[in-house]
């Protein structure tokens, strides 16, 4: 047997030493993220002041200071205000947002008819949730449930006047249900009608082409406030005498109609990103107009536009709240009217309605952009 | 001929969207459609308010009621449409409301330029001036420099401008769209002052959040009748609304209440005979186009004129304001109704 | 709808019947839409003239020379009572237009600085930016200017307890006063010499890059530039016996008299328009920015660019061809976002057409001024943008 002449073979690996402490750990965070360099110190601490000077408080006042229950504007006073609060408090008056949770949500609407509106909710988070979970099944059934089946029941539930439903008259509706009623409305009715402008405008018919076009540029260069003053204001006089519109439904097509222009640009930007090569493959198939964009066109457009369609979707749905300067109570609309009851009439109640308004809406446009940004990936995914 | 079958096909298209259409005569619309569509104020205590159940109630509504009294026999048949100061002309110019009982101002303009026709004057009101007491004011002529809340849109931002012209006052206007945005601004202290009409005031400062804090100075700078208005054009519909308000009048005169109105029918006194219709083929009903019961109607519905106007705004409500002009012709005050025969 | 007419079989060839051909079936098509239209646009104008002439309507523009008989809180241009409908439309027009300059300029700057901060290296620094885009972005504009109002009138003391501020400047819930420069005589001239170191500067600036190209040298323009624009007006409005006053707010019995007051209602409008409108602009900012292959930044690093001229002369110029287009957008946006106004009362455009709309009842009228106005503001902005577009595009050879 030969013997190795080597005097030692090592016959593991090296444990790997660990990582100078400077460069692991959270220290090495720290120094990459937050101290890299003297102008990056002086940022970080510049920050941390001011988040040390405002997040306190902003808890202090929001949640520990807040007054959560109570029946009367007493509880948001303090002792020489008229009210209950120790002199020099300052906090979230909560017991109002609480008070008035129900007009918050449907507005006017009779109590005992409430369970309508709620019963329509209810239904709509049943569809809504399965459609937007990409692996639920039976996706077109319960598109059909969702924007005819649903709309259907709604227009019976909503204002009534069939089936021994007592009738609602829509000046009565208001808070939430207005808003998503409108918002709803306005994005079923935007999309295709957005995608028909857009195919009009780049129509080989020059009169398509340019009734569209002026539509487009016509609403997309003036406020929603003028389009709903034209639609409260000028719509009856644009119609015979004595026919009128619920005032409901004049802001809904206000709304629509306005949303509608934005979308065909945003689609019709996908249509442009398509590569001429689609039309011709489509046209050399012998596929009819409609059956060329049905089949071929909007498919691909359509995906490649998703970000813009929900952003104007979440623009849409932040525009429902312009309502309330026509004079319906919607989410802040009647949040606003509310400010204006005595029992409730203190120094904090403005701010803490519209903190309460303005976090509903948050969290419905947030939850909209993030669905959106996790719509994207899933279809990124599934292009590889 | 065709404009009127396009009409009346656009009309059906419409309509079937949550439309209705109407004929030209005011009161046959109404009869066929069942109720009144009657355009108030969007919320001003004493006249035209909703409570907490979402019903409409105050003065101007009672106005509503009693011409649905007259024309149905029946206070129920109204619907109500909440109006801004800047909505309520197109609402009546348009016909999306029957008659507009919203605390409106009386003016020439309005009723030649925007085609209008005010009257009778319900409530004459003024123009007055709210201010912190605080302020040591007791005056509107010691009111240079302030700052003025005032809803725009209306005769009192008119008013306002050409009386602080006409007395050399500088002033700074903070205008705004609704009345409680105004109030709101006022409360937390934008302005000095704050005008409208007295009565406004009154009910306003019901809602500020320390009404003893605060006064109404005695200067009236206007005359501000406030009249119910209807449509040009139609003289029957305008001749029922004008005599609803003669009506409640008349009763009060005649002291005929909501409780003592069938009581009152046994009276022998042939006017009182004739104005609640049981007099021997009495006409004045069906002449107006209604029954001849319609007086009793409107005064079972909501009273006669002093019990609606101590029941929303008088001294049987919060408000507590005098009646002041508003007291009958033979009462000190101006409100007259022309003989009922 | 339309039909690929482009792609359309020869005339002659086509075996089917004249209903099949493309061409012919466009040209109906478009016939039918155009008697709909006419029928639609028609029965509207009929119904509208029908409409006016029972309501007693006198329609037309005269209405603009008569007089206004309301005050205006907020003018830069002198109003009265006494003046027309006409001018008081134009003092709503410089309102509009105050607010939306000061809010985009207001807006740009937050904005960038927002998107430049989403980039940083800084973990705190983008997460704070993040925050700040995603609570601004998410929340309605009109929600934001109703919370700056509410603010302004609830933590500011009231007008007879204002906080006094150096040179002579009153915080209140009245607003922001401060001295108003009186011009007396001669200032003008200082004005002139101001506009001639301007444009003086500019010949410097184009004087230096010649400079630079042909000879490397770098003239030092900022020094220059700057000692120009201060020093020359300055010495001119010493020379001219220094022709200026200031009209100092006093506290008078209600309100501070005096001075110039910029109202909680411009200031709550233009606050919240800047600061809604700055997220966007952030995220435009950085979806710019991020656009910038890295391969640039490399390339200049490798030729011995310095970091601070890297950005200033090689990232910037590329990410702003990314940017503007969205950027015209957002301007828009935030102009037409400005007729908000009306809910805080703050006079602009519309409601001040609202109030003449009011008065007079020329529903129609005003609406068509409103969509002129805004629609000629759309244009000039978009032109303007589209120019300066143009000559930021890539050069292509």
């Amino acid at each position: 047997m030969t013997t190795h002449e080597a005097s030692f073979v090592r016959a593991s690996m090296v444990e790997a030493s660990p990582a100078p402490v400077l460069e692991s750990g959270i220290v090495s965070w720290l120094r990459k993220n937050l101290f890299a360099t003297p102008k990056d110190t002086a940022l970080t601490i510049i920050s941390l002041l001011v988040l040390a000077w405002l997040v306190p408080p902003a808890i202090q006042w929001l949640f520990l200071d807040a007054a959560w229950t109570g029946g009367g504007r007493g509880v948001c006073a303090t002792v020489e205000q008229g009210g209950s609060q120790p002199e020099g408090w300052s906090g979230a008056c909560w017991a109002f947002v609480n008070a008035k949770f129900g007009q918050f949500l449907f507005g006017r609407y009779p109590i005992d008819e409430r369970w309508r509106p709620a019963l329509v909710g209810i239904l709509f988070v049943l569809l809504l949730v399965p459609m937007l979970m990409p692996k639920v099944p039976y996706k077109a059934f319960n598109a059909v449930l969702l924007l005819v089946a649903l709309p259907i029941v709604a227009t019976i539930l909503l204002p009534g006047g069939w089936f021994g439903l007592t009738y609602v008259e829509t000046p009565l509706w208001g808070g939430l249900l207005v808003t998503l009623v409108l918002s709803f409305v306005g994005i079923a009715v935007s999309l295709p009608l957005g995608i028909l402008l857009a195919l009009g405008r780049r129509s080989d018919m020059p009169v398509i082409k340019m009734l569209c076009t002026v539509f487009i540029e016509i609403v997309r260069g003036i406020p929603l406030i003028t389009v709903l003053f034209m639609a409260s204001v000028m719509l009856p006089l644009f119609l015979p005498q004595g026919v009128t519109f619920d005032k409901f439904l004049r802001a809904l097509i206000g709304v629509s109609l306005f949303a509608s222009a934005y979308m065909a640009e945003v689609v019709r930007g996908g249509l442009q990103a398509i590569p001429k090569g689609q039309y011709e493959g489509a046209d050399s198939l012998g596929l009819s107009y409609w059956q060329k964009m049905n089949l071929i066109i909007l498919p691909q457009a359509l995906k490649l536009v998703i970000p813009g369609i929900v952003n104007t979707f979440i623009g849409l749905f932040k525009d429902t709240s312009l309502v309330s300067i026509i004079g319906m109570f919607d989410l802040l609309g009647i949040v606003r009217l509310n400010f204006s009851d005595t029992n409730w009439a203190s120094a904090v109640t403005p701010v803490s309605g519209l903190i309460f308004a303005g976090f509903v809406f948050w969290l419905f446009c947030f939850g909209m952009s993030r669905y959106s940004g996790f719509m994207e990936r899933v279809l990124d995914r599934s292009q590889r | 001929m065709a404009r009127r079958i396009l009409t009346a096909l656009v009309g059906a298209a419409v309509m079937g969207i949550g439309a209705h259409a109407a004929s030209a005569a005011t009161l046959d619309d109404v009869k066929a459609k069942g109720f009144i569509q009657c355009g108030v104020n969007t919320g001003l205590a004493g006249f035209s308010a909703p409570d907490a159940s979402g019903n409409w109630t105050g003065f101007d509504v009672d106005y509503c009621k009693a011409v649905a009294a007259a024309v149905f026999g029946d206070a129920s048949k109204v619907k109500y449409t909440p109006l801004s100061a800047k909505e309520r002309f197109p609402a009546l110019q348009s016909g999306e409301v029957d008659l507009l009982a919203r605390n409106t101002t009386w003016s020439i303009n309005r009723d030649t330029a925007l085609g209008f026709n005010f009257r009778p004057v319900n409530y004459y009101d003024g123009q007055g001036f709210m201010v912190r007491k605080e302020l040591n004011v007791k005056s509107a002529l010691e009111l240079s420099g302030a700052a003025v809340c005032v809803q725009t849109g209306t005769t009192t931002e008119l008013n306002l401008a050409d009386y602080f012209k006409s007395n050399n006052l500088q002033y700074n206007p903070v205008v705004f769209e609704k009345l409680e945005e105004v109030n709101a601004a006022y409360d937390a202290g934008r302005c000095d002052v704050y005008t409208t009409d007295q009565s406004g005031l009154y009910a306003l400062r019901l809602t500020l959040s320390k009404p003893d804090d605060h006064m109404i100075l005695p200067e009236i700078i206007s005359k501000e009748p406030l009249a119910p208005a209807v449509r040009q054009g139609d003289d029957q519909w305008f001749d029922i609304v004008s005599w609803t308000h003669f009506a409640l009048i008349q009763a009060e005169e005649f002291g005929i209440t909501q409780a003592n109105v069938e009581e009152m029918k046994k009276s022998t006194n042939p006017d009182v005979q004739r104005f609640l219709g049981v007099e021997a083929d009495s006409k004045i009903g069906t002449d107006l186009g209604l029954t001849n019961e319609w007086a009793v109607n409107i005064i079972k519905a909501v009273g006669n004129y002093g019990e609606v106007f101590d029941r929303n705004i008088g001294t049987g409500s919060p408000l507590k304001i005098e009646r002041g002009l508003n007291a009958l012709w033979n009462k000190g005050g101006i409100q007259y109704a022309p003989p009922i025969r | 709808m339309a039909i690929g007419v482009t792609n359309a079989p020869e005339k002659g060839r086509s075996s089917g019947s004249i209903i099949n051909d493309p061409q012919v079936r466009g040209i109906f098509y478009q016939a039918i839409t155009i008697i709909i239209l006419a029928v639609l646009i028609y029965w509207i104008v009929d119904n509208t003239i029908e409409n006016l002439r029972r309501a007693n309507i006198a329609s037309g523009y005269g209405f603009v020379r008569s007089r206004a008989g309301f005050d205006v809180g907020q003018s830069l241009i002198a109003f009265t009572s006494d003046s027309t409908y006409g001018r008081a439309l134009l003092v709503g027009f410089v309102n509009t237009l105050v607010v939306a300059i000061t809010g985009i300029v207001t807006a740009t700057i937050i904005g960038f600085l927002v998107g430049i901060g989403r980039l940083s290296h800084n973990w705190i620094i983008a997460k704070l930016s993040l925050a700040y885009v995603e609570v601004f972005r998410n929340i309605p504009p009109l929600l934001v200017i109703f919370f700056w109002y509410s603010g302004v009138l609830a933590v500011l003391p009231q007008a007879r307890e204002a906080l006094t501020l150096p040179l002579n400047v009153f915080v209140s819930n009245r607003g922001v006063a401060f001295p108003r420069p009186i011009f007396g005589e001669g200032s003008e001239y200082t004005v002139l010499a101001f506009l001639i170191a301007v444009a003086a500067s500019f010949l410097i600036a184009r004087y230096a890059n010649r400079q630079q190209a042909a000879t490397g040298q770098r003239f030092p323009v900022l020094w220059t530039v700057l000692g120009l624009v201060i020093g020359l007006p300055l010495i001119t409005f010493l020379a001219t016996g220094a022709p200026l006053s200031f009209d100092v707010p006093i506290a008078g019995k209600f309100n501070l008299t005096g001075g110039s007051v910029v109202g909680p209602e411009f200031l709550s409008l233009y606050l919240a328009l800047s600061f809604y409108t700055a997220a966007f602009i952030a995220e435009i900012v950085r979806a710019g920015i991020r656009g910038v292959s890295k391969g640039q930044t490399e390339a200049a690093h490798a030729l011995g660019i310095r970091p601070r001229l890297t950005t200033r002369l090689v990232v910037v110029p590329q990410a702003m061809r990314i940017i503007i287009p969205p950027l015209t957008s957002q301007y828009l946006n935030l102009t037409k976002n400005s007729s908000l106004a009306i809910a805080v009362g703050y006079a602009d455009l519309v409601a001040v057409g609202g109030t003449i709309l009011n008065q007079t009842g020329q529903a129609i009228e005003v609406v068509s001024i409103w969509l002129i106005v805004y629609l000629t503001l759309s244009l000039a902005t978009s032109l303007f943008m589209n120019w300066y577009n143009a000559r930021m595009a890539l050069v292509e050879r």
